[in-house]
């Protein structure tokens, strides 16, 4: 049984068809797993064990008769920012204490639709927020990889860190994420999996707990870049209950996978290359475009100019639109409520005690940056360096690149309860250094699994790609995982 | 927005104070509930009157990820608008969040438009009876979600939240400050009502909330410098509206007299005491952190869609009135009576077709308006038709009847119903026209009434008298006109 937990999802598909196991089997391979291992790794929030059988059944049923759909009996993992219909649904939050919706979310509707098995919702930053997932109300999710000779705790990265160690630990086939500002790749180059996060506009935010709404955009993470494309298939799609989604087909993403990179033009930003910057992070790199290189990409140097300005202008637009989107927990209609003398009394000791000290920062940054007086300085500006980040990436697409490759993270996995970080909050906000400008300018990008550092730390690297043109992501990060040929099976120690 | 003084100063309307005249200066902001069968961003219904949160949405409750949209009727109808108050219609239009925090205020944020609403400047002209037409600037509309309700009257320390209103549409309706009175405020009013009954795009009911003015009023020596406002809120009828510039000017204008200076602030008109009294100071007002909602795309759409709504766009007051009075040859005056709403116009039209329309316009507004105000009806449901009004107007003109006996046969059909042209004949109210018939009864009443035939030879006006006889002789029916010839011809007058 503990083998199937192991298998692909692409091979639990090919499993599941051919008769050799039962979603049922798959299901409560996972459970179990789940229950032995969440203690300790702390991924799930809450586990569904008896949807989860009765989802697994009811797929047994139709793969009986040869129907279901494309991820019929796969057991999934869900960010618990997605709206589960009649499941918790809290944001890794306190200030959604006991709110079950009445609605499910369009990308884990269609996963079901697919047949997909929900096992549970995913531990997470609080209200996405976060590069550690540390500020989850629910307490840290512990990274299942350790540096070798180490026994020191872990981040997963974040925010969807229970997505990514949950994947990584084999309590789940695959997992949907979130990324607003490296949310979904961070995690995945510090597990070992892989994380993308398609155009914005490419999945349908309905129903999915709003951070910073023009730059939130979900996808999964998963053991393998064709487990990636095959999960991205079945979330991705127009919705028209979204204004932001796109009327696009959906490709046929796994059908892209073996494309190959041969004359595809690989792009190679100077300004990632940043001071400071780890050797094995460089080398890596370096590693990456020799490989791209040898099976027929040509390499290109590149400039995004306005790289620098991404992430301070990042952290205008996500808190200001954010101090916005947080405002409907005021304790009135759902979640916690601390009651007060006055409506203004109960509005402040729900807020106050809701809300974590990560959340209050970024409100309070918010609603400065939109304040009357400082819009103009902030906000405004903030947009504008957002136009012109879009406009770097426009220039070199123009000039004929296909997509481009940087790393991932600035590191590999840091420790939990990072003094430093916890000193200085922009520390952990450098998490994001290379993967912002990417939800700025609103174009897909894919982190892969490419090598691991001295101690055997995974670390990714990043494709980034033109809009909804994921699958040459798909194709190119097919050719690293491939060249790279690690393991990224993290030694149990839990 | 620039402020530019397009009025010139007219003394009827100053206002005495004890250092000299004074000179209103007013500015509406008009809240339409957009008529539309869903919200502005939601499925949910819009129905007045539904139990308490009945039309709620998860959406409209602001339930974790919910997302809105459009609804595309709103976007129309406020296009529809637009042209009505023929402004200019902005193809491009941007939905921006207004955050602040109120309990019936589920999203913590109205999306409204700021920078760039749907409609930018127009005009709406006002008839000021013999003051002529005034011109009021429209500075813009836009479109905007209403906010459900507080009811604070049903428990001793909790309030009590019903959000079938929230996420309602409505349109924000902006005038220049061009109003210089209380009358031209309500006639303002009464005006934009008009013209958004006529469109269908607001039932314009003040008594549900569905039209309600924020009035800006600020006071002046006459034609001087515009001075500080004071904007009083949600203002739900017209009567309202004039006592409460009434009193704002006269309390403004006593602060300046006494050497005082006017704050900006908001203000709310209490009804039952007539006076305005203050809500929150400019230091209270709420920073409302207005950004584009990223939840939407901007609003854009072509020429066309534009043109299309054009083309089907209802004959609006101002063209009607100008028609009317062309068409039928009527005053100014009556064609305003006639214009004030869609369904007394067409009322008029069908009485006035193919008949006079001086009469028509006569019948219709003296004795039919009348009469219906009388009894608190309305054209819809009154109980005579335009096509019985326009029979008995057929009856007069062809010398059937008399206008009096007219005003009998209208008592008749109101009360009874049935075709005025029947009961005439039945009821035998036809008016004598046969010369002989009219002449027997003359000669009768000249040769029993010798005296008075001699006093009506020296005072020819005791003729009403010979007049009256022959008319109490035929029972009211014989022609006047013949009357008065015959008897003038045998009196030899």
């Amino acid at each position: 049984m503990s083998d199937l937990i192991k298998l692909s999802l692409a091979d639990i598909q090919k499993g599941l068809k051919a008769k050799k196991f039962s979603a049922s089997e798959v299901t409560s391979a996972y459970l179990n797993e789940i229950d032995a291992s969440n203690p300790k790794l702390n991924a799930y929030v809450s586990i569904e064990n008896e949807q989860a059988l009765s989802m697994a059944k009811a797929s047994d049923e139709k793969l009986a008769k040869g129907t279901g759909g494309a991820l019929e009996g796969v057991p999934l993992g869900i960010k618990d920012l997605f709206a589960t219909k009649g499941s918790h649904t809290q944001a890794g939050s306190h200030i959604l204490d006991g709110f079950k919706p009445e609605y499910e979310s369009f990308i884990t509707n269609n996963l079901w639709q697919d047949g997909a098995v929900m096992l549970g919702k995913l531990n997470m930053d609080e209200f996405a927020m976060g590069s550690s997932n540390e500020t989850s109300y629910y307490g840290a999710v512990i990274n299942p990889h350790r540096a070798s000779g180490s026994n020191k705790d872990l981040v997963p990265g974040g925010s969807s860190g229970g997505s990514a160690a949950a994947v990584s630990a084999f309590l789940c086939a695959g997992a949907t994420a979130t990324d607003t500002g490296g949310s979904i790749r961070q995690p995945a180059a510090f597990t070992g999996t892989v994380g993308i996060k398609p155009t914005y506009g490419r999945c349908s935010r309905w129903g999915v707990v709003a951070f910073a709404s023009s730059l939130d955009q979900a996808g999964p993470i998963t053991r393998t870049v064709e487990d990636s494309a095959l999960m991205l298939s079945s979330m991705a799609g127009f919705d028209k209950l979204d204004s932001t989604s796109v009327d696009l087909a959906v490709p046929d993403f796994a059908a892209a996978i073996e494309r190959g990179v041969k004359g595809l033009r690989i792009g190679v930003p100077k300004e990632y290359r940043m001071d400071g910057m780890p050797d094995e992070i460089e080398k890596l790199w370096q590693q990456g475009l020799a490989w791209l290189k040898d099976e027929g990409a040509i390499i290109k140097d590149i400039s995004l100019p306005h790289t620098k300005y991404a992430l301070p202008a990042y952290y205008i637009v996500a808190p200001a639109e954010a101090s916005s989107n947080l405002a409907r927990y005021d304790g009135v209609k759902y979640g916690l409520r601390v009651n007060g003398d006055s409506i203004d009394e109960m509005y402040e000791n729900t807020r106050a005690k809701g809300f974590g000290a990560e959340v209050q920062r970024r409100v309070l940054i918010g609603t400065y940056v939109l304040s009357a007086g400082y819009y103009d300085a902030y906000y405004v500006k903030a947009q504008k360096v957002r136009t012109l980040i879009k406009r770097d990436f426009e220039t070199v697409f123009n000039d004929g690149i296909d997509a481009i490759l940087t790393p991932a993270t600035p590191s590999a996995a840091f420790g939990v309860n990072d003094q430093e970080m916890k000193a200085d909050p922009v520390k952990m906000y450098l998490n994001d250094i290379f993967t912002v400008t990417v939800n700025m300018a609103g174009l897909p990008a894919i982190a892969v699994p490419a090598g691991k550092d001295k101690a055997g730390l995974p670390l990714g690297l990043q494709l980034i790609g033109k809009p909804f043109d994921e699958e040459t992501l798909f194709a190119a990060g097919r050719v690293i995982e491939r060249s790279a040929g690690l393991d990224f099976t993290p030694k149990k120690w839990w | 927005m620039s402020l530019v003084d397009t009025r010139t100063p007219d003394p009827k309307k100053f206002i005495k104070g004890a250092t000299g005249d004074w000179e209103m200066v007013i500015g509406l902001e008009i809240h339409a509930q957009v008529t539309s069968e869903s919200k502005l961003f939601s499925g949910s219904s819009t129905q007045f009157g539904n139990a308490p949160n009945s039309n709620v949405s998860f959406v409209d409750a602001a339930m974790p990820g919910m997302l809105p949209t459009i609804n595309q009727e709103c976007v129309r109808q406020a296009v529809r608008t637009g042209l009505g108050l023929k402004a200019k219609i902005n193809n491009r239009s941007i939905f921006d969040r207004k955050n602040y925090f109120y309990p019936d205020l589920p999203q913590g944020y109205q999306i409204s438009q700021f920078k760039d609403p749907i409609v930018g400047e127009g005009i709406v002209y006002l008839d000021m009876g013999k003051d002529g037409e005034v011109e009021i600037g429209i500075e813009r509309l836009h479109l905007e979600q209403d906010a459900g309700k507080s009811i604070h009257d049903q428990h001793p320390n909790m309030s009590f939240i019903d959000l079938n209103r929230s996420g309602v549409a409505l349109m924000e309706i902006v005038s220049k400050p061009d109003i210089r009175s209380s009358e031209e405020a309500r006639t303002y009013i009464a005006k934009i009502r008009t013209i958004l009954r006529y469109l269908g795009t607001c039932d314009g009911n003040m008594e549900q909330g569905s039209l309600r003015a924020d009035i800006n009023v600020s006071v002046r020596s006459p034609g001087g410098e515009f001075g500080t406002r004071c904007e009083i809120k949600n203002v739900n009828s017209m009567r309202f509206a004039v006592a409460a510039i009434e009193y704002e000017a006269r309390r403004q204008i006593d602060i300046l007299e006494d050497g005082g200076k006017i704050d900006q602030e908001t203000r709310l008109f209490d009804s039952k005491s007539g006076k305005t009294r203050s809500m929150r100071s400019k230091e209270e007002a709420h920073d409302y952190r207005y950004f584009p909602d990223p939840d939407l795309l901007p609003l854009e759409f072509d020429d066309e869609f534009v043109a299309a709504l054009a083309k089907d766009l209802p004959e609006l007051p101002d063209e009607k009135h100008d028609r009317f009075v062309s068409e039928y040859s009527i005053t100014s005056y009556d064609a305003s009576v006639l214009i004030s709403s869609r369904s007394n116009a067409d009322f008029f039209e069908n009485v006035a077709k193919g008949r006079d329309g001086k009469l028509a316009a006569n019948w219709v507004i003296n004795e039919f308006f009348g009469r219906l105000a009388k009894e608190e009806l309305d054209v819809s449901n009154s109980p005579i038709s335009a096509k019985q009004l326009g029979g008995i107007i057929d009856l007069i003109s062809s010398g059937d009847i008399s206008g009096k006996i007219a005003k009998d046969l209208f008592e008749i059909v109101w009360g009874e119903g049935g075709d005025p042209a029947d009961i005439v004949e039945k009821r035998s109210m036809k008016q004598v026209s046969d010369t002989g018939a009219i002449e027997k009864m003359i000669d009768e009443i000249i040769s029993t009434n010798p005296e008075q035939v001699e006093k009506v030879k020296l005072k020819p006006q005791l003729i009403g008298w010979f007049v009256g006889q022959v008319m109490k002789a035929s029972q009211g029916k014989a022609n006047p006109q013949a009357v008065n010839k015959i008897l003038k011809e045998k009196l030899g007058l």
